[in-house]
């Protein structure tokens, strides 16, 4: 059998139903080969960058490895951008890219560059496939090592006569690597110790990230949150982690996260970290956050993430949803229970920062105000669709305004925050769930980004609903250069914006633009009823002076909020 | 504080590369790195000398740790251990100096291993300390050229890496 063929059986035993990828050169007999075959669907995107993007939002939406297949040399280098944002996020994904064969590499050929030398900085693991007695096996490593543990993308370099050469296949039931065994079961004393202290809190927090919904920990989160009456609050990242609906949802901290979460995990005495990273966005600076004394007890997967920014009290390595699960299990078959005058007293406390309704908005009647079509979309929706985003200003809107009940529901770039990323995440998502309401938060600057996609939308029969937050500014630099920069708004503002409605007919679609506060509700009602088996590119023009409120200034402290 | 971490890892193509790759990305400090096959071929042994708090040295064993081609990782430092380095120096042996790079090496119990009528090359081996400490004792002008391996060390007694 040729290394292509083996190829295209790999991808077929690992049960992938979407590969997203873009043909050339170094990748012509595997493609000759996909061809061939129907078990699984190759989507034909635009530019490389995106095939990544979809199939990253592929995994976040169905918590199953995403694929992308590029040829070599800028092929490769175009899926960085994707790689990256899917390693900072810890996605699983698979990257197969086409290489120059093996006799000339190294040579300068024509579409060479290595790219396992460019991408190692940004994924969990990569190879260079140079017997196709290999590929096989590399393969099934690309996968285990992808989905299993803190999960990432893992890139597969196959030069062209790999490709050609033929072996037998045989594609391994399963691997060990003894250099590679991820932690699961949390160490059994230091969980008896988490209970011991969050037993003792008087003024506990539960803050949970991305690790909650890669983990499939959700589920836990919310019984143990709710057995102990303990306030929760979620990264960025991890939206949809706990039924933001919920009271004891207190919403995101960070950054643009509320005045309650913030000031609660400030000011909390036991701090129950899991499957988040305590990052700079998150909890601003360090010095500032330990100014106030409290014990943590931090959950991950990941032993790498623990004591990083932050000393922690109680380390716990494991896998997070075995874990808060033997958590809840001792705490149950005790009937010891936190203080319950103490607890009082805390949420009395929260309550008196909740009283603050930090998300409070000037409302209007002449301007579209973002925040408005964002709880639009959310009514319109009933709160349940897959919404994706790129990065900024509209970002953080959709994070406050839209309260997520479900995991996997929210994707968006966190970690390396990548603009562009939104339409080619809805198609993902839209592929992975063809029934499921998606819709696209957007700006006019990132929607720019990946724009080319509409293609891909219109030859895929996409019904994805962009909703573009259109400004008419790179919203997020402008709000900085307004707070910091005393208004020298330098190349924020975006001159000469296409007709939307035009470009997206143009690519095939439906295209709107809505100026005013009374429309906004009939176009998102007229996009999710007659238009619903149609994308429909929503350009709502917004008041380009609209902050994002709360902000914790970059460097400051969680209490040193900005509020409106 | 100094710390001197040994790692085995699987000795495939790229490996080394992904630990300096890792050092340089975070901003550790490497003073030396030194690496070989064990008497597995399979594995290699790598012997890193590198500085930072406690925090920052647990961080880089974590992240090495991490690395999915690295097999074990030991911070040796960490208790009774050994290292060696190994040293060649080209000295200027013309002269009124023949007789005292002779002397010098004797001292330091280093070995000429090579002779010309102008110049002694000599191999030393030792703790860093002890290199440095050959090196601060000779005139700067006497010497030609320095080669250094930089650190290998090894646990103390039943203390043993192995997979």
């Amino acid at each position: 059998m040729t290394g292509a063929e083996i190829v295209v059986r790999c991808l077929q035993a690992e049960g992938v139903a979407y590969v997203f990828g873009y043909p050339g050169g170094a990748v012509l007999n595997i493609y000759d080969e996909i061809y061939k075959q129907d078990q699984f669907k190759h989507v034909l995107v635009r530019h490389e960058q995106a095939a990544v993007h979809a199939a990253d939002a592929y995994a976040r939406a169905t918590g199953r490895v995403g694929v992308a297949l590029v040829t070599s040399g800028p092929g490769a280098t175009n899926a960085i951008t994707g790689i990256a944002t899917a390693y900072m996020d810890s996605i699983p994904l698979v990257v197969l890219t086409g290489q120059v064969p093996t006799a000339a590499i190294g040579m300068d050929a024509f579409q060479e560059v290595d790219t396992v030398g460019i991408s190692r900085p940004c994924v969990k693991h990569n190879f260079l496939v140079k017997d196709v007695r290999e590929l096989a096996s590399t393969i099934k490593k690309a996968f285990y090592i992808a989905a299993t543990g803190r999960p990432g993308p893992v890139v597969v370099d196959i030069p062209k006569d790999v490709t050609q050469q033929s072996c037998p296949f045989e594609y391994p039931a399963e691997i060990r690597l003894r250099s590679y065994n991820p932690t699961y079961k949390g160490h059994a004393g230091q969980i008896r110790r988490a209970v011991q202290m969050l037993l003792e809190a008087k003024r506990p927090m539960i803050y949970t990230g991305g690790g909650v919904i890669l983990g499939n920990a959700a589920e836990q989160v919310t019984e143990l949150a709710r057995l102990l009456g303990f306030p929760v609050t979620n990264t960025l990242m991890g939206l949809g982690g706990y039924p933001a609906p919920d009271p004891l949802f207190l919403g995101m901290l960070g950054m643009h996260g509320t005045f309650e979460a913030n000031m609660a995990m400030q000011h909390c005495d036991v701090l129950l970290a899991v499957g988040a990273r305590f990052d700079d966005r998150v909890i601003g600076n360090p010095k500032h956050f330990a100014k106030e004394a409290r014990r943590i007890i931090h959950v991950d997967v990941d032993p790498s993430s623990i004591s990083k920014r932050v000393k922690v009290d109680v380390p716990i390595v494991g896998d997070v949803a075995q874990v808060l699960d033997e958590i809840t299990r001792l705490l149950k078959s005790g009937a010891e229970r936190p203080d319950p005058a103490a607890l009082k007293a805390w949420w009395a406390q929260i309550e008196l920062w909740r009283a603050q309704d930090c998300l409070k908005y000037e409302r209007s009647e002449t301007v579209i105000k973002p925040q408005y079509v964002i709880e639009k979309l959310y009514e319109v929706t009933e709160g349940d669709a897959y919404v994706t985003s790129d990065v900024g200003q509209h970002q953080m809107w959709t994070a406050q305004y839209y309260p997520f009940k479900k995991p996997r529901r929210w994707i968006n770039s966190g970690g390396l925050g990548t603009m562009g990323v939104g339409l080619p995440y809805a198609m993902g998502v839209q592929l992975a769930f063809p029934e499921a309401k998606v819709v696209c938060v957007t700006g006019e600057g990132s929607i720019q980004m990946n724009i080319q996609e509409l293609s891909t939308c219109q030859q895929e029969k996409l019904p994805i609903k962009i909703v573009l937050l259109n400004n008419r500014y790179l919203g997020m630099v402008r709000q900085w250069q307004e707070f910091f920069y005393e208004e020298r708004y330098a190349e924020s503002y975006i001159d000469a914006l296409p007709d939307f409605v035009k470009l997206a007919e143009a690519y095939g679609h439906v295209g709107m633009t809505i100026e005013r506060p009374e429309d906004v509700e009939p176009a998102l009602r007229e996009a999710f009823g007659k238009y619903k088996d149609r994308l429909v590119f929503m350009n709502f023009v917004t008041d380009p002076r609209e902050n994002v409120y709360p902000m914790i200034p970059a460097g400051k402290g969680l209490s040193e909020m900005i509020l409106v | 504080m100094r710390h001197i971490i040994s790692l085995l890892m699987e000795n495939e193509a790229g490996a080394l590369s992904r630990v300096a790759g890792l050092f340089s990305a975070r901003g550790y400090n490497i003073e030396s790195l030194t690496v070989a096959p064990t008497e597995d071929p399979t594995l290699s042994r790598m012997t890193i000398v590198t500085r930072g708090s406690d925090d920052v040295i647990e961080q880089i064993t974590k992240q090495l740790n991490k690395l999915i081609d690295v097999v074990k990782v030991q911070d040796l430092t960490e208790g009774d251990h050994i290292e060696r380095e190994l040293m060649l120096v080209k000295v200027r042996a013309s002269g009124e100096h023949r007789e005292e790079m002779k002397r010098m090496s004797d001292i330091f119990r280093g070995r000429i291993i090579d002779v010309t009528d102008k110049t002694y090359t000599i191999e030393l081996t030792g703790t860093v300390s002890k290199l440095n400490a050959f090196l601060d004792a000779l005139d700067s002008d006497v010497i030609l050229e320095v080669v250094r391996t930089g650190a290998s060390g090894i646990g103390r007694g039943e203390r043993i890496m192995r997979v």
